[in-house]
């Protein structure tokens, strides 16, 4: 096991951030932390990197100790923050040869690591790194955190700010290293990057609510949602709440996503009651489960 | 080493590229001597004073309970002899020396007029002349008095004689005082805000995960800035010696020893500083706030320290830069040696050994 978490809760003041959480991380897997702003990623991440102490419970990274052995564990991971954290006024090259020099290395020493990522900001690398755009500032961050060749690899929100065509890229790069045998614990609050991950723990208010696969997440969800359209959106959600046997109903991208509680439900007879509703260009259709549903379920 | 050399060299990369930094580094000194340059008046309170009386008679007895009894002067000791005035001056302890004639009163009372010599130490000029004037005061209210008790005219002359400064330049008060105030804003601010600039970018965070042990961090962060701060500190000299004709008596090693001294002690407060906030903001504001003022203030570098009250001269002792300017203004101006400033640059060898335990003790290994 790379990463074992044993009940741990941490509290500021009387705000209770996580609450007797316990996951474990296999060795070379791509283990998602999946939950929106607020759920206590971070501070999972920083009590994990040694940052935090943790007020119950205990953890190991790379079978040391968070506690005792922090020094250890600070030899032996890579860690990007949340927040954009390097030097603004260095160059790229600037940068990249800091970390690498207080890690005790040089970039050529581990440029097959990183070369892949690299190739893409190189022709900038003579750029301060505050004029990067989003998508290569994280590029140039996971490079700094990569170039000491960590053991196990800690992504907070690396692409919160990012670019969609940026985000799609760095989740490859993700599996490219994961390839290379290095664990990736990452976290993300975009519930569409959770199918990336091997595997996923849906955390919210501090708490963990399931781990599994993201396939068997979606496949384990038993309710059936339809896909449900109309011209008008608002009055169709209001609409929907007020439909007798309605069990939820919430906007997913240009549809509405509706969930009946009868198990024998007949989308004819709601289609009748919207088309009572006045409403027009109404579609209805079976939908895939995915983890957001399952997210908005738990 | 090699990591040593890789922070300082991103260190240096960081001043360079702030005009900010550079602006506070390299004009500040210029322009703080600039300002400083306007005369400041003081006024004198319970002045130490030594008593050279080669006369031991009833009247100059009289004059020398008239002075001791006034609240701007204290008699601190009296001497015998003419060769001791140079080391009492050399010790610090007494600002000016009162030496009365021989045979004083049989001088008054056969030639009608005596003499007194009023020596100052011109080191602060404003002081000096403040001295002479009150006991020109002093002196010619007791010859009314005496004029009332025996109706022929009697004078008595003073004699003024400046130590150290006889051109009462208040150029060579504000040097050292410069020099003060720019080697705290330096080091203590200027360490403070690149500390705390690392913990609100969140590059601490990432610092903190590295293999880099506290102590490496704050030494690769204050050690570009001892290096400026030398620098700082002589371009001010130089300044004060080749624009001010600001002498530099004592030896120069003792004067740089010092000066290095009093950096490290600034700079250990400056850590201290930044262990206690989390912002640049909050950091440059209890630097102002807590150090600057006091420095400027407290230090005797504009205001007299013998003449604030109890309680401000108690609080003076606790400020590292008064240490500091009685030494340096001991060396540039009466050339005095280690033997003479032993117990000042003591006291600020403690502080800074303080400063030092007390800023790594409360360097946090984690974020909170």
């Amino acid at each position: 096991m790379s990463i074992i978490v044993q009940n741990i809760s941490k509290s500021y003041n009387d705000i209770k951030a996580v609450e007797n959480i316990s996951f474990e991380v296999k060795e070379g897997e791509l283990f998602g932390l999946i939950g929106p702003d607020g759920a206590g990623k971070t501070t999972i991440f920083r009590i994990l990197t040694t940052l935090l102490l943790s007020n119950e419970g205990s953890a190991t990274v790379a079978d040391f100790d968070v506690v005792k052995d922090y020094k250890s564990i600070r030899n032996s991971v890579g860690y990007m923050p949340g927040k954009f954290s390097l030097y603004q006024d260095l160059t790229v090259e600037e940068n990249l040869t800091f970390f690498a020099t207080i890690f005790g290395t040089t970039i050529e020493e581990n440029y097959d690591l990183i070369k892949d990522i690299y190739i893409q900001i190189e022709p900038f690398k003579k750029r301060r790194a505050g004029a990067l755009s989003g998508g290569m500032k994280q590029k140039l961050a996971l490079c700094c955190a990569l170039i000491h060749k960590p053991k196990v690899l800690f992504l907070d929100e690396p692409t919160t700010g990012v670019d969609p065509v940026s985000r799609k890229e760095f989740w490859e790069m993700l599996k490219q290293l994961q390839k290379k045998g290095i664990t990736i614990l990452v976290s993300t609050p975009y519930m569409d990057e959770a199918a990336m991950c091997d595997r996923i723990a849906l955390i919210q208010k501090g708490k963990i609510l399931k781990i599994d696969s993201p396939e068997n997440v979606t496949k384990k969800y038993d309710k059936i949602i339809y896909d449900i359209r109309a011209k008008d959106t608002y009055q169709l959600i209001q609409d929907l709440k007020h439909y007798p046997s309605q069990y939820s109903v919430f906007a997913f991208g240009e549809y509405l996503h509706y969930i009946d509680k009868k198990q024998n439900f007949n989308s004819t007879e709601l289609l009748t009651y919207l088309q009572n509703k006045n409403h027009t260009e109404i579609e209805i259709h079976i939908s895939n489960p995915t983890i957001e549903d399952v997210f908005m379920d738990l | 080493m090699k990591r040593f050399i890789g922070f300082v060299k991103k260190e240096f990369y960081h001043i360079f590229r702030d005009k900010r930094s550079m602006f506070i580094l390299f004009g500040m000194p210029i322009a703080q001597i600039m300002l400083f340059g306007f005369a400041i008046t003081n006024e004198i309170n319970n002045v130490n004073i030594a008593i050279l009386d080669q006369s031991k008679d009833s009247e100059t007895q009289k004059i020398i309970n008239k002075i001791n009894a006034s609240q701007y002067f204290n008699i601190e000791q009296k001497i015998s002899s003419e060769s001791q005035i140079e080391s009492v001056f050399k010790k610090g302890k007494v600002k000016a020396v009162l030496v009365f004639e021989n045979q004083f009163i049989k001088n008054l009372q056969t030639k009608k007029q005596a003499k007194v010599q009023v020596i100052t130490d011109a080191t602060d000029p404003n002081i000096a002349n403040a001295i002479t004037n009150y006991v020109n005061a002093i002196l010619q209210n007791y010859t009314q008095e005496f004029k009332r008790d025996s109706p022929s005219s009697y004078q008595i002359q003073t004699q003024t004689q400046l130590y150290y400064n006889p051109e009462l330049k208040s150029v060579f008060n504000f040097v050292p005082g410069v020099m003060t105030i720019i080697l705290m804003l330096v080091s203590a601010m200027m360490t403070s805000i690149s500390i705390t600039r690392e913990k609100e970018l969140g590059t601490m965070e990432v610092l903190l995960v590295s293999p880099l042990r506290p102590f490496q961090v704050i030494i690769g962060k204050v050690f570009p800035y001892v290096f400026l701060s030398i620098i700082n500190a002589t371009i001010i000299v130089l300044l004060g010696f080749f624009v001010f004709k600001m002498p530099v008596e004592g030896s120069l090693f003792l004067l740089s020893f010092e000066s290095i001294l009093f950096i490290i002690s600034a700079l250990s407060l400056g850590i201290l500083i930044s262990t206690i906030s989390n912002s640049q903001q909050t950091a440059m504001m209890i630097s102002l706030m807590g150090l600057m003022l006091p420095v400027i203030i407290l230090s005797g570098f504009i205001f007299p320290i013998s003449s604030m009250p109890m309680p401000m001269q108690i609080i003076s002792n606790i400020i590292p830069a008064k240490w500091f300017i009685i030494i340096i203004k001991a060396i540039m101006l009466k050339g005095a040696s280690i033997t003479i400033i032993w117990k000042e640059t003591l006291i600020l060898i403690g502080m800074t050994v303080f400063f030092i335990v007390l800023s790594i003790k409360k360097y946090k290994i984690r974020l909170e």
